[in-house]
């Protein structure tokens, strides 16, 4: 069972989730953005940072990376794929998920442990958590408010492709709370906290985020 | 050379952070009678040879595919020629 990480010129947390892959259980492979080949991964990791300096919008450059133009293809056919971060503006641009992710309306970076609520467990990544999970993992962003027309969110909502949702103080003026959605088919998951820094005790609040990780390797085997 | 300029902006509907920032700044500076700031992105694309109408579609399809993303911006586009 391999998990891909893709690394894009800007990337930060790409080593981190490999680290995270690997304390799952899976093999971690590094996927580089220039390189349309995926190397045979099971599922791909689109990691935080800032890629292309968030040059343009954040993600807007990454998301025509030859890597892209594979992953979104295979997205079609049920590959797995997570973006955190930086990862759900690339998949946003790609339109593998709807709305977009503008600045947070605070206008300041943002670093805390956050609460957050698990409210669909029926997706590749999100499985392993019990339904309306309450976890703390970490949140760190600039581009971080998720917004949407008024039709889409209500879609989101109507159609439970909200997986994960802010709990307590909204922290950057995301639409509806929302910190994370999945596309239909729920393979596609974009989520703006980072999962993949909460995995072991000693660098993270909690081992919350590992969750994520687990779930797609019972996803894989599975299908 | 012809110089196509593309204007994108923040659907209105959506929150400008920037443009309040610098709305905040000029009530600080003293310009006063400001209702609103909204901050958009100016590309200046200068063309190797004429605007012709293939050219400027093209410079069309760059806009909606990459300028501006149709979730949360409008664009507009014109034509500038030399005279200008």
């Amino acid at each position: 069972m391999k998990i891909g990480v893709v690394t894009f010129p800007g990337s930060l947390d790409d080593v981190d989730a490999r680290r995270a892959a690997a304390v799952a259980g899976a093999e971690a492979v590094a996927l580089w953005h220039g390189d349309a080949d995926l190397h045979g991964v099971d599922a791909v990791v689109l990691p935080g940072g800032f890629s292309y300096g968030d040059y343009l919008r954040a993600g807007a450059i990454s998301r025509f990376a030859p890597v892209m133009d594979t992953i979104i293809k295979k997205a079609g056919g049920g590959l797995p794929v997570l973006g955190i971060c930086n990862g759900f503006q690339v998949l946003c641009e790609s339109h593998l998920l709807p709305g977009a992710l503008i600045k947070n309306h605070h206008r300041k970076f943002i670093c805390k442990d956050q609460a957050l609520r698990i409210e669909n467990n029926r997706t590749a990544w999100t499985s392993d958590y019990d339904a309306n999970h309450e976890i703390t993992i970490v949140l760190k962003n600039q581009d971080g408010s998720y917004v949407a027309d008024e039709a889409t969110l209500d879609r989101l909502e109507g159609e439970g492709l909200v997986v994960a949702r802010y709990l307590d103080e909204n922290p950057n003026g995301s639409y509806r709370d929302i910190a994370g959605i999945s596309n239909e088919r729920g393979n596609v998951v974009g989520l703006m906290p980072h999962p993949e820094h909460c995995v072991e005790t000693l660098t993270g609040p909690s081992t919350d985020g590992l969750g994520f990780f687990t779930s797609v390797l019972k996803a894989v085997v599975a299908s | 050379m012809a110089r196509v300029v593309v204007d994108v902006m923040l659907k209105p509907e959506i929150l400008d952070p920037q443009g309040k920032a610098v709305h905040g700044a000029f009530g600080r500076l003293g310009f006063s009678r400001v209702a609103d700031v909204r901050q958009g992105k100016r590309f200046e694309i200068t063309l190797d040879g004429e605007a012709t109408e293939e050219q400027v579609a093209e410079i069309r399809k760059a806009a909606d595919t990459l300028l501006a993303n149709p979730v949360i911006e409008d664009y507009t586009l014109h034509v500038e020629s030399d005279e200008q």
